[in-house]
């Protein structure tokens, strides 16, 4: 760990149609990765931290702050915990432009004293992401490797207090997720916001040097710094997952 | 080849039903067009009966549109985003008026807001009297149009990838903000054809507003309703009104299919 300092801390307790979710994860400024089959409840758990659903027991606590505490049915909406979530398949919408996608944030928060200077925060940060050429056209014109970026710069720009991934690099083909990979490593270690990705591939772990969840049908079965995950693996799945040797480039339909 | 057109047999009393059914459909539109010379035309559109008509359709399906839009949207949101059976027990509610006889709507209505009626002794304290008002040919058209638009802006709401709503709420939107900012600007071509539909089944509204409403010139007289009194005296109007309605459905048509294909321009892009 490059730093032990614990700035979120979460626990979920939920039963999603046939899925009992039962967790406890905290993470400080190394990104955290949460692996596990399709079905486990990854996605699950992001959209609960992000605030689409509610846990039936559990509490949340960002950077000193309690998102949600089942225990005294506190819960803020999603739009006050200031959680960035970029899902699968990067959720850009579709109607707007790159700049305006990226500026959403800005015109949601108006009163903001950086309201005014929205379209410049949008634009700086398109730049440092490589895609202020991009600015003009609409998502569906973008390759994937593009979207993500944009979707990336768009979280970011609303300076989030935590990212939220899912599957960042699943779509992208071979090459492109290669060249993404080293991007997204890149610009994470360079924010101080804490990191939690859901993802298929080792690569990923390795490329954010990220400690790892493992997740089975809802339950957490392993977690530590993946080196020590990768030498003794719990469960057949962790095993194969570090498994470089195995098939682990290839693409993996959404869970 | 041989395969092919033994298919082609095959499928010959298959065509010819289709094409007596399309002849069955289009013949009598082609006979509406060829029927009135221009000067009948003319004399038509200067017939007494057509000026006001024409206003008062104008008038009333652009309200009972509003009303529609305005009440059926939030309505139709809801119906899209609700899992549970009051939703769907709702849903049925809403398309009731599609599948009864739009005279039975107009005695219902009578019954609700007739003198005699459920409302009744609270209207009549009031002082307002709405059979036989222009208000009561817009409440026979929200209701027999309500249900087409709110079907449409159901469908088109639940194409809308819930994930983007949440990234909205996430960019700090409420949830009345991404509703306003993503979900409606997302479904709009669903909600422009549901309007366009809901439109066309307003201007066309002859049964219920003919019990509800009756059919005075000027106040309760709509296009339809003055095609009845017109066959009575002068059929040149009669056609000129029919006229008149046949092209505002075939212009509604050709909108609702440019509509369409701008959907399917976006592509793929559109549902990553």
């Amino acid at each position: 760990m490059q730093d032990a300092t614990i700035l979120w801390k979460a626990e979920i307790r939920v039963t999603l149609g046939s899925l009992e979710i039962d967790v406890a994860m905290q993470g400080g400024r190394a990104p955290v990765a949460l692996i596990g089959p399709n079905g486990a409840g990854k996605t699950s758990i992001l959209r609960i931290l992000a605030g689409a659903h509610r846990a039936t027991t559990g509490r949340f606590e960002l950077g000193g702050d309690v998102l949600f505490d089942r225990s005294d049915e506190f819960e803020l909406p999603p739009e006050a915990r200031r959680v960035g979530y970029v899902p699968q398949g990067y959720g850009l919408f579709p109607h707007l432009t790159v700049l305006d996608n990226v500026m959403f944030g800005f015109k949601s928060s108006a009163p903001a004293p950086r309201a005014g200077s929205g379209r410049q925060a949008a634009a700086a940060m398109l730049h440092k992401l490589g895609c202020v050429d991009l600015a003009e056209r609409h998502p569906g014109a973008l390759s994937g490797g593009e979207q993500q970026r944009v979707a990336l710069a768009r979280a970011l720009v609303a300076e989030p207090r935590m990212l939220l991934l899912d599957e960042p690099l699943a779509a992208l083909d071979a090459i492109a997720r290669r060249q993404l990979r080293a991007f997204v490593a890149e610009h994470l270690g360079t924010i101080v916001q804490p990191t939690l990705v859901v993802t298929h591939d080792v690569r990923d772990v390795m490329a954010l040097n990220a400690e790892v969840y493992a997740l089975d049908s809802g339950q957490l079965v392993q977690s530590g710094p993946w080196a020590e995950l990768a030498a003794q693996p719990a469960t057949e799945f962790v095993r194969e997952f570090f498994d470089l040797h195995g098939p682990t480039d290839t693409p993996q339909p959404a869970s | 080849m041989a395969r092919s057109s033994a298919r082609n047999a095959g499928r010959l009393p298959l065509a010819l039903a289709g094409a007596t059914l399309l002849a069955i459909l289009v013949v009598p539109v082609a006979a509406l067009v060829l029927s009135s010379s221009p000067r009948d035309l003319a004399a038509g559109v200067q017939h007494p009966l057509f000026g006001p008509a024409l206003w008062l359709s104008l008038r009333t399906t652009i309200v009972s549109l509003l009303i529609v839009v305005a009440t059926g949207t939030p309505l139709a949101w809801w119906l899209a985003a609700t899992k549970s059976r009051s939703a769907r027990f709702v849903e049925i509610l809403v398309d009731l008026p599609i599948v009864m006889p739009p005279a039975v709507v107009g005695i219902a209505l009578l019954e609700t807001f007739g003198r005699a009626g459920l409302f009744g002794p609270f209207l009549q304290y009031w002082q307002l009297q709405i059979p036989f008002s222009t208000i009561a040919v817009i409440l026979a058209q929200v209701t027999v149009s309500a249900p087409f638009y709110v079907q449409a802006a159901a469908a088109a709401f639940r194409r809308v990838d819930p994930d983007l709503l949440l990234v909205a709420r996430t960019l700090g939107q409420s949830a009345t903000g991404a509703f306003v900012r993503v979900a409606v600007p997302m479904a709009l071509p669903g909600l422009i054809g549901g309007a366009a539909l809901a439109w066309a089944r307003s201007l066309g509204e002859f049964g219920a507003t003919l019990l509800f409403a009756g059919n005075l010139p000027g106040t309760t007289q709509t296009m339809p309703l003055a095609i009845l009194l017109a066959l009575e005296s002068d059929v040149r109007a009669a056609l000129a009104i029919s006229l008149v309605l046949a092209a505002a459905a075939v212009l509604l048509l050709l909108a609702l299919r440019v509509a369409t294909a701008r959907q399917w321009a976006r592509g793929p892009g559109a549902e990553f």
